[in-house]
C-alpha cells in the first residue's frame, strides 16, 4: 500500500467528526455512539453514503459527532426528512436518530407512518423515559407516577410502548437493546442495517441527570441474567442463570409466563422457540410486565415486505413521458 | 335583494364586444363539461377568453338545494379578455336552486335558459322559493327561454334504450346544442369530441349526439328573438402556433416540471390533500414525466419536511398547499431558510381565517409568506398574475431557489388555480438550460462558504466522497457551519441571510408598467387581480384617461425602484383581496401616500367596481 492511498480499513474512530461531544458525562448516549461507530466500522460502511438524520433532543445531537453526512432537523420530523432523502437517493444508508419525546410524542404521526410505509432505513430510538434537553419533564414513555418538573405530584398517564406501537403500525423489524450492552447492541444494529425496510431499534438509555437508574431493575449486573431475555431466531426462549428459565404461553393464552426448568426439566418442551416472523408472539413479548417478567431484547420481530423506496424507484423508472408531449395532449387548436 | 337583478347597473363605459355565459346546476348536471365545450368552440375561433368554475365546498350536496349548486362561467370576445366577467349575459339554470343562486349575477336584459320541468312544486320549494319565480314578476326585464329540457332530452335519446335516469344525463348536451346555435356554431366539433371520448359506435355517443342535435334543432325552430343572437366575429389576431386552454394548476405543474427538467434535477412534489391546492399534485401524478414524481405525505408538516429531504439529497423538493397547510409547514420552512437549501412552496391561497371558504380566493397570506416564521427568516415570495403566468413564475422560482440556495414561495390563489385561459404551447427546446452544478470534492470544504456574487453556499449532496458534513437548525458558524453560539456570528448570519434575499432584486428586470411611466394614477396589484385591473385600465384608457398599471411579481424582496416609479404619479392605489397587506407594507417607506382598495368576499374584483374607483381618483384628483 502506497503512503498516499487511503487506509483501506476504517476504524470506529474514523467515523467520529472533529466536534467535541457535548452530552453530560456518564450519559448513556456515549455508549450508543460507540456502538454505532463500531457497527459502521464492522461493515466498513462508506462515510459518504451514510446519512444520520435526527429530530430534536439530546439523542438528536448524534449526527454532529459522526464523520458522515448528517442532518439535524426539527422536533419529531426526522422520519419525514428521511423519506424525502431515500426516495431521491435510495442508495444512501439512512439512520434516523430519535428519542422517546421526539418519536412518540411530537413526532408520533411520522413515526407510525414511517413504519407503515416501510422506508428502508434504521430508526434508533433512544428511550430514556424523560425529556432530557428541556430539563426533565415526563415523557409519553415515562412510567405512571413519574415525578418531574411538569408532574410534581407524579404523572397520571400510562406510558406508551414504542415496540408495541411499531408492531401495530406495520413495522417490519423491531428490536431492543440496552445502551451499555454494546456486545449485544452492535449485532442488533448490524441486523437492523441489513434489513430491507424500516428497522426500529429501541435502546434503553440511561439519563444520568434526570432519570438515573430508571432501567436499573433489569439492567443492573446483579439482576441482568434473571431480568433480561436475549432473543435469537430459531432458539428456545431461555434466560436466567444457566438458562434455567424459559418463556411459554400461559394457560388461558392471554400472555407469556415464565417456566422454571429447575422445578421440572421436562417443561422444556413447553418453552417457545423464537420465530421472529410470528407477530402474535412478538406482541406478547413487547407487552411483558417488567416487574414480573424479563425484558425482551434483541430482534423481536422481522419480516420482509416491499419498501417505500423500492416502490418509488420502480414507479419512477416507469415514468417515460416528455413534457412537450404532455402539454399537447388533449384539446388543442392551431392558429 | 334575493331573486332580483335590478341592483346591477350597466357601466356607461363602452366595452369591446364580449359575452359571458354562466352554466349552473347540480354537481351531477355536467355544467363544467358543457362550459368547457363552449370554451373550446370560442377558442378555436381565435377569441380571447377566460373561464371560472365555481363549486361548493361540499362534494355532493343534496340535489336541488342552493348549497349544491355549482357553476362554470366563460367569457369570450374580442380585445383583452383577462377576467371571467363581472356579470353573466346568459345564464343557463338547470333547476330553481341554480336560478336562485345565480340570478344576481345576470345583467338586466340578459338571457335566461331554464329547464321548465324542474320548476315544479318540489323543486321550487327545495330551492327555498316561496312561489314559482317564472310566474311572479321577479324575472322582469330578462329574456327567458324556458323549455322542457328534461322531457325533450328523454324523448330524443329514447331510441337508444336509455332509461329516464341515464337519458336525463344527456340534458347538458341538449342545452349545449341550443347554446351553440345561439352563437351560430355547428355541432360537428362536439360530435367529433364525443366520438373520441366514448367511441364512435357507443350508445353513449349516439345518445349524446341525439340530445345535442335536438337542442340545436329546437333553437332553430323556436322563436328566439333576433336580438338575442349575437354572432361571433372575432377580431383579435392571436399569435400563430398551437394553442390549448390551461388552468393555473396545470400551468404551475407544467412550469415546475419544465424548471426541473431544465435544471437537470429529479423533482418530487411532496404534498397532502387540501382544497384548492390538490389539482397540482393530481396533474403531476398523472403526467408520469421522466424524473418527476409526487409523494403524498402523512400530513402537511411531513410534506414540507420530505420536500426539504428531497433537496438535501440532491433533488428538487416542492411542497404545495393552501393556508391551513402552509401554517403547519412554517417551522420546516424556517429550517430550509437556516440550512439554505432549495425548496419551492406553493400556496394556493383561499379565504381565511381558519378553514374559511376553502373554494374561494383571497390574497390574505401575503404577510404570512413574507414574515410568517419565527426568527428572522427571509425568503423569496413570487406571485403569478394569470394562469399562463404560473408557467413562467414556477420556472423563475426554481431558477432562483437553486441559484441562491433559498426557499421560494409562490402565492397563487383559488381563482388562479381553477381559472383557465388560452395558452400558446411553448417550444420547450427553446427554453434555456439551467443545469445545476453540485459541489464536487475539494480540499478544505467549508459548508457555509459563499459565492461572493450570490451569497449562496454550495449544494453538496450526500454521496459525494470527501465532502461529508453536518447541517442543522442550530445557528452555525458563518464559514465552517459548525454549531456556533457566538453572538457576533449570529448577527453576521442574520445579516447575510437578509442580504442574500435582498440581492435577488437583481433577478427581476425593471418593474413592468403598462401605460405611461408618469401621470395621474398608478394602479399596483399582485396575483390574480391582474385580470380585472388590466381590463379596467384598458377601458379607461380608451376613454382618454391616463392610467398606468403595475402587477408586482416579486413581492419579496420588494424592488427598491418601486419607490422611484411611484413618485412619478399623482396618485397610487394598491388593489388586493385582503385587508390591505401589500398596502401596509409599501406604506412604511416605499409609497407613504398610497391608497388602498381591498375586497375580502372570496370573489374576484368586478371590472366595473375598479373603473368607478379609478375614475373617482383621477377626476377628483385624490
Ligand atoms: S440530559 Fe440526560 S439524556 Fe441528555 S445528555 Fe444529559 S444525561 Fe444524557
Amino acid at each position: 500500500m502506497s503512503i498516499n492511498e487511503e487506509p483501506t480499513k476504517l476504524k470506529p474512530t474514523d467515523y467520529a467528526s472533529d466536534q467535541e461531544v457535548r452530552w453530560c458525562p456518564g450519559c448513556g448516549d456515549y455508549a450508543i455512539l460507540n456502538a454505532v461507530k463500531k457497527t459502521l466500522a464492522d461493515k466498513q460502511a462508506k462515510k459518504e453514503n451514510t446519512v444520520f438524520v435526527s429530530g430534536i433532543g439530546c439523542s438528536s445531537r448524534l449526527p454532529y459527532y459522526m464523520a458522515t453526512y448528517g442532518f439535524h432537523t426539527i422536533h419529531g420530523r426526522a422520519p419525514a426528512f428521511a423519506a424525502g432523502i431515500k426516495i431521491t437517493n435510495p442508495e444512501l444508508d439512512v439512520w434516523v436518530i430519535t428519542g422517546d419525546g421526539d418519536a412518540l410524542s411530537i413526532g408520533g404521526n411520522h413515526f407510525i407512518h414511517l413504519l407503515r410505509k416501510n422506508l428502508n432505513c434504521q430508526v434508533l430510538l433512544f428511550n430514556n423515559e424523560i425529556y432530557g434537553l428541556t430539563k426533565g419533564q415526563a415523557s409519553p414513555a415515562s412510567r405512571t407516577g413519574t415525578i418531574s418538573p411538569s408532574t410534581p405530584g407524579g404523572s397520571l398517564e400510562a406510558p406508551i410502548s414504542a415496540c408495541e406501537l411499531a408492531l401495530s403500525s406495520g413495522g417490519t423489524f423491531i428490536a431492543r437493546g440496552v445502551d451499555t450492552a454494546i456486545k449485544q447492541l452492535v449485532p442488533t444494529l448490524s441486523k437492523a442495517q441489513e434489513h430491507l425496510g424500516t428497522s426500529l431499534v429501541e435502546i434503553y438509555q440511561n439519563c444520568i441527570v434526570y432519570n438515573d437508574d430508571v432501567f436499573k431493575s433489569f439492567t443492573d449486573k446483579s439482576v441482568a441474567l434473571e431480568k433480561q431475555i436475549h432473543l435469537e431466531h430459531g432458539e428456545p426462549m431461555l434466560f436466567g442463570e444457566n438458562n434455567k428459565k424459559g418463556l411459554s404461553i400461559n394457560k388461558d393464552y392471554s400472555g407469556l409466563e415464565v417456566i422454571d426448568l429447575e422445578l421440572n426439566e421436562k417443561d422444556i418442551s413447553r418453552v417457545l422457540i423464537h420465530d421472529y416472523t410470528n407477530k402474535t408472539i412478538a406482541n406478547l413479548l413487547t407487552q411483558m410486565d417488567q416487574n414480573s417478567m424479563p425484558v425482551a431484547l434483541g430482534i423481536i420481530y422481522c419480516v420482509e415486505k416491499p419498501t417505500l423506496d423500492q416502490y418509488y424507484t420502480e414507479k419512477l423508472n416507469k415514468h417515460k413521458n416528455e413534457i412537450s408531449n404532455i402539454m399537447e395532449k388533449g384539446q388543442t387548436w392551431t392558429i | 335583494m334575493d331573486g332580483n337583478s335590478s341592483e346591477i347597473e350597466k357601466n356607461n363605459i363602452e366595452e369591446n364586444w364580449s359575452t359571458t355565459v354562466r352554466f349552473a346546476g347540480d354537481s351531477g348536471d355536467g355544467m363544467q363539461l358543457t362550459g368547457g365545450r363552449l370554451t373550446f368552440e370560442a377558442a378555436i375561433s381565435g377569441m380571447g377568453l377566460a373561464t371560472f368554475p365555481d363549486y361548493p365546498a361540499e362534494i355532493r350536496a343534496p340535489a336541488g338545494t342552493t348549497f349544491g349548486v355549482s357553476s362554470f362561467q366563460v367569457r369570450f370576445g374580442e380585445g383583452l379578455i383577462a377576467s371571467s366577467g363581472d356579470h353573466a349575459d346568459i345564464l343557463v339554470a338547470m333547476n330553481p336552486a341554480a336560478l336562485k343562486v345565480n340570478i344576481k349575477e345576470v345583467l338586466p336584459g340578459g338571457l335566461l335558459i331554464l329547464d321548465s320541468s324542474s320548476f315544479n312544486d318540489r323543486g321550487i320549494k327545495k330551492a327555498g322559493y316561496e312561489e314559482n319565480p317564472m310566474e311572479n314578476n321577479s324575472l322582469a326585464g330578462l329574456q327567458i327561454i324556458s323549455a322542457d329540457i328534461s322531457n325533450l332530452t328523454i324523448e330524443a335519446v329514447k331510441e337508444f334504450g336509455l332509461g329516464n335516469k341515464d337519458g336525463l344525463r344527456c340534458r347538458n348536451m341538449w342545452t349545449l346544442g341550443l347554446i351553440l346555435w345561439l352563437f351560430t356554431k355547428e355541432i360537428s366539433e362536439t360530435v367529433d369530441w364525443l366520438e373520441n371520448k366514448f367511441g364512435k359506435d357507443s350508445i353513449l355517443t349516439k345518445a349524446n349526439v341525439a340530445a345535442l342535435n335536438a337542442g340545436h334543432t329546437y333553437a332553430e325552430n323556436s322563436e328566439i328573438s333576433s336580438d338575442i343572437l349575437r354572432k361571433v366575429v372575432p377580431k383579435s389576431t392571436p399569435k400563430k402556433g398551437k394553442w390549448r386552454a390551461i388552468t393555473g394548476a396545470e400551468s404551475l405543474a407544467f412550469g415546475l416540471a419544465t424548471g426541473a427538467i431544465k435544471s437537470k434535477l429529479n423533482m418530487t412534489l411532496c404534498s397532502y390533500p387540501i382544497t384548492p391546492a390538490s389539482p397540482i399534485m393530481h396533474y403531476l401524478a398523472n403526467y408520469e414525466l421522466k424524473g418527476i414524481s409526487i409523494y403524498q405525505a402523512e400530513d402537511e408538516i411531513a410534506a414540507c419536511c420530505s420536500a426539504i429531504g428531497v433537496s438535501y439529497a440532491g433533488g428538487l423538493g416542492v411542497t404545495s398547499s393552501s393556508g391551513p397547510g402552509i401554517s403547519l409547514k412554517t417551522e420546516a420552512i424556517g429550517l430550509a431558510v437556516s440550512v439554505e437549501l432549495p425548496l419551492i412552496i406553493i400556496n394556493s391561497q383561499r379565504a381565511g381565517p381558519s378553514t374559511g371558504l376553502p373554494t374561494r380566493a383571497e390574497q390574505s397570506d401575503l404577510m404570512q409568506a413574507i414574515y410568517g416564521r419565527h426568527g428572522e427568516a427571509p425568503l423569496v415570495v413570487l406571485a403569478p398574475k394569470s394562469p399562463s403566468d404560473c408557467f413562467e413564475i414556477a420556472q423563475k422560482a426554481i431558477y432562483i431557489s437553486i441559484k441562491y440556495m433559498t426557499p421560494v414561495m409562490i402565492l397563487s390563489d383559488a381563482y388562479l388555480t381553477n381559472a383557465s385561459e388560452p395558452w400558446l404551447i411553448p417550444d420547450i427546446s427553446k427554453i434555456k438550460d439551467n443545469s445545476v452544478s453540485f459541489g464536487e470534492y475539494h480540499e478544505n470544504y467549508m459548508p457555509f462558504e459563499r459565492n461572493p456574487d450570490t451569497l449562496a453556499r454550495k449544494w453538496v449532496k450526500p454521496g459525494t466522497k470527501g465532502m461529508e458534513h453536518r447541517i442543522g437548525g442550530l445557528e452555525k458558524d458563518s464559514i465552517s457551519g459548525n454549531i456556533s453560539y457566538d453572538p457576533e456570528n449570529h448577527q453576521k448570519m442574520t445579516n447575510l441571510r437578509a442580504k442574500k434575499i435582498q440581492n435577488i432584486q437583481k433577478e427581476f428586470n425593471k418593474i413592468e408598467i403598462i401605460g405611461p411611466d408618469k401621470g395621474d394614477l398608478l394602479v399596483i396589484g399582485w396575483g390574480s387581480t391582474n385580470g380585472p385591473i388590466s381590463e379596467a385600465r384598458e377601458l379607461l384608457t380608451n376613454k382618454g384617461y391616463t392610467i398606468s398599471h403595475s402587477q408586482i411579481s416579486c413581492l419579496w424582496p420588494i424592488s427598491d425602484s418601486l419607490k422611484v416609479i411611484a413618485s412619478k404619479f399623482k396618485s397610487v392605489i394598491v388593489i388586493e383581496m385582503n385587508d390591505g397587506q401589500l398596502f401596509n407594507l409599501l406604506k412604511v417607506d416605499t409609497i407613504p401616500n398610497a391608497k388602498s382598495l381591498t375586497q375580502v368576499s372570496g370573489k374576484p374584483f368586478r371590472v366595473s367596481h375598479l373603473i368607478d374607483e379609478f375614475k373617482n381618483i383621477i377626476e377628483l384628483g385624490n
